[in-house]
C-alpha cells in the first residue's frame, strides 16, 4: 500500500547571526494511510520542527516529503494541524471559531456550516455555540479545536503536544475522548508529544527521536490485546508497562 | 427562579453600597472642591480678579450663552478636534499597516518616527500658519501633528506583539499573510485602537487650542488668548 507521508533523509537547522544549531539530521520514515502514529523525543530535540516541515510552513534544507506520492507543495490542504493550545480567538464566539478555517479558505457554505453543526452536536458542544471561547473548560477548547481542524477535511492530521496545556486529570479524559474521535474518523495522524504514557495508549507505532539534532532511534509497533481498544483501557492493560519500559530503555540509552 | 440565599442578598447589599458611597464620594470631592474656591475666594484668601470665582464663571457662562457666543466657539474647537481626531485615526491605522506588511520599511522609517514624534509641535505651529495659512484647516493639521506619529507607532507595536502562535495557526489552516493581518492582527488590536484613540482625542485637544492660540478669530483656544490679553 502506498504510504500517505514518507519522509526521506530531512534535514534542517536554526539560523541566527550567533550561528548554526541544527535540529533534525537524517530523518526518514513513512505513514500508512489510518495509522496512528506518535513520535516522542527528549524535550528540544526538534520535534515541532517536524511537524512544521511536513506541514510545509517550512521547507526541509535537504531531503524530501511526499504526501501521496507526490512531493509536498507549500500549505497543502490534505494537511491538518493541531497545535500545542487550543487559540481560540476571544472576539469570536466558539462557532465563528470553528469555521475560521472554512472562512480562510473561502468553503463557507451550507455545506460546511451543516457539517459544523453536526460535528458541535456530536462532541457536545451545541449549548456552547454561541458563548465566547473563555466560558468553555480546557476540554471542551481543545475539542473545539479539534473541530476547527476536522471541518476542513484533512487526510493527515498532525499533533503537536494537543493535550500538554491541560491539567492531568483533563487531559487523561481529552486524550482518550479525542483519540476515540480520531480513530472513528479513520484519519492518519502523526503525534508529537514528551509524554511516553500518552504515547503508548494512543498509537499504533511508536517514533523515538534522539536528542539534538534529531534522528530516529528507533521504531516500536505497539500493539494491545484489549477487547476495547481505548487509550484508558490501554492505561489499564499488562503490556502498557512493557512498551512503556522498552520506549523508555531506547530514549536514554542515547546518554 | 430559586430564592436567593442569606449570604447572596448580604453579597447583594454589599455591592450596591459600594457603587453608592463610590458615586456620592466623586460628586463629594467635585462640590467640596468648588465649595472651597468660592470660600476662598470671597474671604479674600485668594485673589478674586485673578483666580477667578465659580459664581463669576457662572455668571460670565450666563451671559455667553444668552448672546449665544460660547456655542459658537465650542462647535468650532469640537469640530475641529473631532475633524484632527477621525483623521489621526484613520492614518494611524493604516499606516501602522503598511508598516506591518513591510518589515523593511519599518526598520527603515523607525528612527524618523521618534524623532518627528519628539518634535516639539506647539513650537511649529507658527510655521504651519505660514505655510497653510490662517484657516480652519490649518488647525486641524495642527491638532493631527501633536497626536499621529506617537499614535503610529503604539499601534505598530501592538500588531507586531500579537502571539506568534497565533498567527501560525492561521498558516496551519492554510491562511496567507492577508488573511493573519484580517482574522488576527485587526481584530486582536481593537483594544490597543480604543485605548489609543482615547490617548488622541485629548492630544488632539491640545494640538488644535494651540493652533487656535495663534491663528483664529473664534475657538475656545482664541478665548482664552483673547482674555488673558484683556486681563493684561
Amino acid at each position: 500500500m502506498q504510504p500517505i507521508l514518507e519522509l526521506k533523509n530531512i534535514n534542517y537547522a536554526y539560523h541566527t547571526p550567533e550561528g548554526e544549531t541544527p535540529a533534525l539530521r537524517n530523518i526518514s520514515f513513512s505513514l500508512a494511510p489510518g495509522e496512528f502514529t506518535a513520535v516522542v523525543g527528549p524535550s528540544g530535540c526538534g520535534k515541532s520542527t517536524l511537524l512544521s516541515l511536513i506541514a510545509g510552513l517550512m521547507v526541509p534544507e535537504s531531503g524530501e516529503i511526499f504526501l501521496n506520492g507526490k512531493p509536498l507543495t507549500e500549505n497543502a490542504s490534505d494537511i491538518g494541524y493541531m497545535l500545542q493550545h487550543d487559540h481560540l480567538f476571544e472576539w469570536r464566539t466558539v462557532y465563528r471559531n470553528v469555521l475560521l478555517g472554512a472562512e480562510i479558505n473561502h468553503m463557507l457554505n451550507a455545506a460546511t456550516r451543516k457539517k459544523a453543526d453536526a460535528l458541535l452536536e456530536q462532541y457536545g458542544l451545541k449549548p456552547f455555540a454561541h458563548a465566547r471561547p473563555s466560558q468553555l473548560s480546557g476540554g471542551m477548547r481543545q475539542r473545539a479545536a479539534l473541530i476547527r481542524t476536522l471541518l476542513l477535511d484533512p487526510e493527515l492530521l498532525l499533533l503537536d503536544e494537543p493535550f500538554s496545556a491541560l491539567d492531568y486529570q483533563t487531559r487523561l479524559t481529552v486524550s482518550d475522548d479525542i483519540g476515540q474521535i480520531i480513530r472513528q474518523s479513520g484519519k492518519t495522524a502523526l503525534l508529537v508529544t514528551h509524554d511516553l504514557s500518552e504515547a503508548v495508549s494512543l498509537a499504533d507505532r511508536v517514533i523515538v527521536l534522539s536528542r539534538r539534532p534529531a534522528s530516529v532511534l528507533c521504531i516500536v509497533p505497539v500493539a494491545f490485546e484489549v477487547e476495547n481498544d481505548t487509550p484508558l483501557n490501554r492505561r489499564n492493560a499488562p503490556e502498557f508497562k512493557t512498551y512503556f519500559n522498552q520506549i523508555w530503555k531506547e530514549l536514554n540509552h542515547d546518554e | 427562579m430559586n430564592k436567593p440565599s442569606r449570604a447572596q442578598e448580604l453579597f447583594i447589599r454589599h455591592l450596591k453600597f459600594r457603587r453608592i458611597t463610590v458615586c456620592a464620594a466623586r460628586i463629594l470631592i467635585l462640590a467640596g472642591f468648588l465649595f472651597l474656591w468660592e470660600f476662598c475666594a470671597d474671604t479674600g484668601v485668594i485673589d478674586s480678579f485673578i483666580f477667578s470665582s465659580p459664581s463669576k464663571i457662572a455668571v460670565c457662562f450666563r451671559e455667553m450663552v444668552q448672546d449665544r457666543s460660547i456655542f459658537r466657539h465650542i462647535s468650532i474647537t469640537l469640530y475641529e478636534t473631532l475633524a484632527s481626531f477621525l483623521l489621526v485615526t484613520l492614518f494611524s491605522v493604516l499606516a501602522a499597516i503598511l508598516l506591518w506588511c513591510s518589515r523593511r520599511l519599518s526598520d527603515i522609517l523607525e528612527p524618523y518616527l521618534v524623532v518627528l514624534n519628539s518634535l516639539p509641535k506647539s513650537a511649529l505651529a507658527p510655521l504651519l500658519i505660514v505655510w497653510l495659512g490662517a484657516t480652519p484647516k490649518t488647525i486641524i493639521v495642527a491638532g493631527m501633528s501633536v497626536a499621529i506619529f506617537g499614535s503610529i507607532m503604539n499601534l505598530y507595536t501592538s500588531f507586531t506583539t500579537v502571539d506568534q502562535e497565533k498567527i501560525k495557526l492561521i498558516y496551519t489552516l492554510h491562511g496567507r499573510r492577508r488573511h493573519v493581518l484580517t482574522k488576527v492582527v485587526l481584530p486582536g488590536s481593537v483594544p490597543a485602537v480604543i485605548s489609543n484613540m482615547k490617548v488622541n482625542i485629548g492630544l488632539c485637544l491640545v494640538g488644535v487650542v494651540i493652533g487656535e492660540f495663534l491663528a483664529a478669530r473664534s475657538g475656545l483656544g482664541y478665548l482664552i488668548i483673547y482674555s488673558s490679553q484683556v486681563l493684561t
